[in-house]
């Protein structure tokens, strides 16, 4: 199937007097009438990195949503025993044999003999299984589904298993990151949308009014793509008043960030308004008497409607990377909130770094994040493009 | 030339004109006023008590009562004849004293950025196209990908990291200690060379990345063109060839989008100017907006449009000269 369109495009060029079998004939049959989605879903499919990319994505979004199932811990809760611990691993084996269920080594306090701090070292004689689908600490699925089922806990409920380490208070790295996926996917979310719904209204009358008022909207435009955008976050951010709470922070942030994101999109939306203006079927609908909405929303958007969808995909990284990087100075998201640029606060000093590397391991998510963003919007913009298949 | 010219300035006049305004709404937004914070920060900690009849005197002194159009009018008019930005309350001065030559720092970082940006990409972006389908090509294709999702500030940390593995040296600033506050010499000038490489490679990074995917996509295109075609044909050497055609024309791309570039690495500056202790730069903006010191915040913004809009002026003067056709379009 995957190769369905390869096939066809060929056969549209090249086989024609050939006789073809029964079953090529009803491929080629298949691809003259599927529908414009099937088309680019078959197209999208053969882009091998983009399909990873979409994968990728997919997993990061399941993680967000089940946070409180896959993190074994909530995102503040505490080990005081194990403060700035490094990662643990689960292992098989040690050097007393193996075992078919994963463990860690129990830790025990010490004093370092140099600095006279409290550090945790391993102690190799006393293993810690695992359980999965374990009972744990009380959290809400989705936010309102009580629940105590983790997706792998410890067996001795006093020892916890940090994954990948804690940070200066012994809160859980592996945990706050889950929850964190959970923040900085739907800012970029629901941004997304609030700069498309005013990209659609803002393009959509200047595309389709032109004259003065499209003049109007792109000067103003204009303007705003011409401030640089993250001083201009930050004068924003550094407004909110210091006693809102984080919940009005989250929603104001995703205001700020959705409110100028619109008017790259809203510049496509009006050039292609622009042009299919004057095209006889948008003409046609005119004189037939249909209303301006009706003719935007029925006869003119669905002929790019795919463009759009790939110029969402691509600005996702922008809101994403805005995000994380307001909250890194400390003008985003505030504390007890966790984002990806949260957690990457306690990481901006190279001495952090070298001490507790692993506080590092949540910007690896912003650039898998960000990555596979751009690579399925390439991929889309490929099989969007209905004339792909003759090259 | 010179209508066009002559049309692009008043372009530039208008946006200027919008910014200013969008600035000053800007600078309005956070709760209180400056006769607010005035009163807070003389007062606080003296046990002097603060009626509310006293703030409306300082209100008064600074024309803060009067209605907001009039206050933008005499906040710009002041700039405008005058250069003066207002006072920075943080530091109980003029604004103007406060920014200073952190101008020209600033300046300094944006051409270096500028300059090593084009450096590196024009000629990666041209041999990439050349060799398209290489191993060099998809390479380059992979890194700008990297390019476009690593974010500066968190290459910046790793590359401090990695610095201070190998040399055990500390990079960061844009001064040698004891000289910032020197006076400027050569000596101070070549310091700063020696430290800017580090926030200009971390700033061209994403721009590299970004130019080096159009020069490529330009450059194919016009290495499909007939009249490359011809010259081949004609017997002209090959890197000739490439100099005189597709590369001239591969570059206008980049001449169109310095705008772009200016606002990206501006975008960028102060993220990435925190994590290299560039105090000189970065760290007053965050304060500025920290404190609600807003003329300090105002004045920066408005500075760092004005480059941009300059820039796209310039960019757009260039590219006319570049390709006269666009010239033509416009009238």
């Amino acid at each position: 199937m995957a190769d369905i369109t390869d096939t066809c495009a060929s056969m549209v060029t090249s086989t024609k007097g050939k006789k073809e079998s029964a079953k090529e004939h009803k491929k080629r049959l298949k691809y003259y009438s599927a529908s414009q989605w099937t088309l680019i879903w078959w197209r999208f499919r053969r882009h091998r990195a983009a399909m990873v990319a979409a994968a990728v994505l997919i997993f990061m979004a399941l993680l967000g949503i089940f946070a409180e199932f896959v993190a074994p811990y909530g995102p503040t809760s505490r080990d005081t025993k194990y403060l700035d611990g490094a990662p643990q691993v689960p292992l098989f084996c040690d050097q007393n044999g193996c075992s078919w269920r994963p463990f860690v080594h129990g830790v025990s306090t010490k004093r370092d003999p140099v600095t006279l701090r409290a550090i945790s070292v391993p102690d190799p004689e006393k293993r810690v299984y695992l359980t999965f689908f374990a009972q744990g600490e009380k959290t809400e699925l989705l936010g309102f589904i009580p629940s105590k089922t983790h997706f792998f806990l410890l067996d001795d409920k006093r020892a916890k298993l940090h994954l990948w380490g804690t940070d200066d208070l012994g809160r859980d790295v592996f945990s706050r990151t889950i929850y964190a996926t959970r923040t900085s996917l739907s800012i970029g979310v629901i941004g997304v949308l609030i700069s498309f719904v005013l990209a659609l209204i803002i393009g959509g009358v200047a595309g389709y009014a032109g004259g003065w008022v499209d003049n109007i909207i792109q000067r103003v435009t204009e303007v705003i793509r011409v401030v640089p955008i993250i001083p201009l976050y930050m004068g924003l951010a550094a407004a909110m008043p210091k006693e809102w709470s984080t919940t009005e922070v989250y929603f104001a942030m995703t205001l700020i960030l959705g409110f100028f994101g619109w008017p790259t999109l809203a510049r496509r939306i009006r050039s292609q308004l622009l042009s299919i203006r004057s095209e006889d079927y948008v003409v046609a609908a005119r004189l037939a008497g249909a209303r301006p909405l009706r003719i935007i929303s029925q006869h003119m958007l669905p002929s790019f409607t795919s463009f759009i969808i790939v110029d969402l995909v691509i600005s996702f990284p922008y809101m994403i990377l805005s995000e994380t990087a307001l909250s890194f100075v400390g003008l985003g998201l505030r504390p007890p909130t966790v984002s990806w640029g949260v957690l990457l606060q306690q990481a901006q000093s190279v001495r952090v770094i070298e001490q507790t590397p692993w506080l590092f391991i949540p910007a690896i998510f912003v650039v898998l994040a960000v990555l596979a963003f751009t690579v399925v919007g390439d991929g889309l913009r490929d099989a969007a493009d209905p004339y792909s298949d003759a090259r | 030339m010179l209508r066009f010219t002559l049309e692009r300035l008043v372009g530039m006049i208008v946006t200027m004109v919008l910014v200013s305004m969008m600035v000053f709404l800007i600078m309005e937004i956070p709760p209180g006023d400056y006769a607010d914070r005035y009163a807070f920060r003389k007062y606080s900690g003296t046990g002097i008590a603060i009626t509310e009849a006293d703030i409306e005197a300082i209100r008064h002194d600074f024309g803060l009562d009067k209605p907001m159009a009039l206050r933008y009018v005499d906040w710009i008019g002041n700039i405008v004849l005058h250069g003066d930005f207002g006072q920075a309350f943080a530091f109980e001065t003029d604004v103007t004293k406060v920014i200073g030559d952190k101008v020209w720092l600033t300046m300094a970082i944006l051409f270096g950025t500028l300059l090593l940006t084009y450096l590196i990409a024009i000629p990666i972006g041209i041999y990439a196209a050349v060799r398209r389908a290489s191993f060099a090509d998809y390479g380059l294709t992979i890194f700008s990908y990297l390019g476009l999702a690593l974010p500066n500030f968190l290459l910046a940390l790793i590359l401090l990291y990695f610095v201070n593995l190998w040399f055990g040296a500390d990079i960061g600033g844009l001064f040698s200690t004891g000289m910032s506050d020197a006076p400027w010499s050569f000596a101070k000038a070549w310091d700063l060379i020696k430290h800017l490489w580090l926030p200009a490679f971390v700033l061209a990074w994403s721009a590299v990345a970004y130019q080096i995917q159009t020069i490529r996509a330009t450059m194919s295109d016009e290495l499909n063109k007939l009249s490359v075609t011809a010259a081949r044909a004609r017997g002209v050497p090959e890197t000739k060839l490439l100099i005189k055609y597709p590369a001239r024309l591969a570059i206008n791309p980049v001449v169109s989008t310095i705008g772009f570039d200016v606002n990206r690495i501006f975008s960028e500056l102060p993220i990435v100017a925190v994590v290299l202790g560039l105090t000189e730069l970065g760290e007053l903006l965050l304060n500025a907006y920290l404190d609600l010191d807003m003329y300090v915040a105002g004045a920066i913004l408005l500075m760092l449009t004005f480059v941009i809009v300059l820039m796209n002026f310039i960019s757009d003067l260039l590219l006319a000269w570049l390709d006269p056709r666009i010239k033509l379009g416009s009238n």
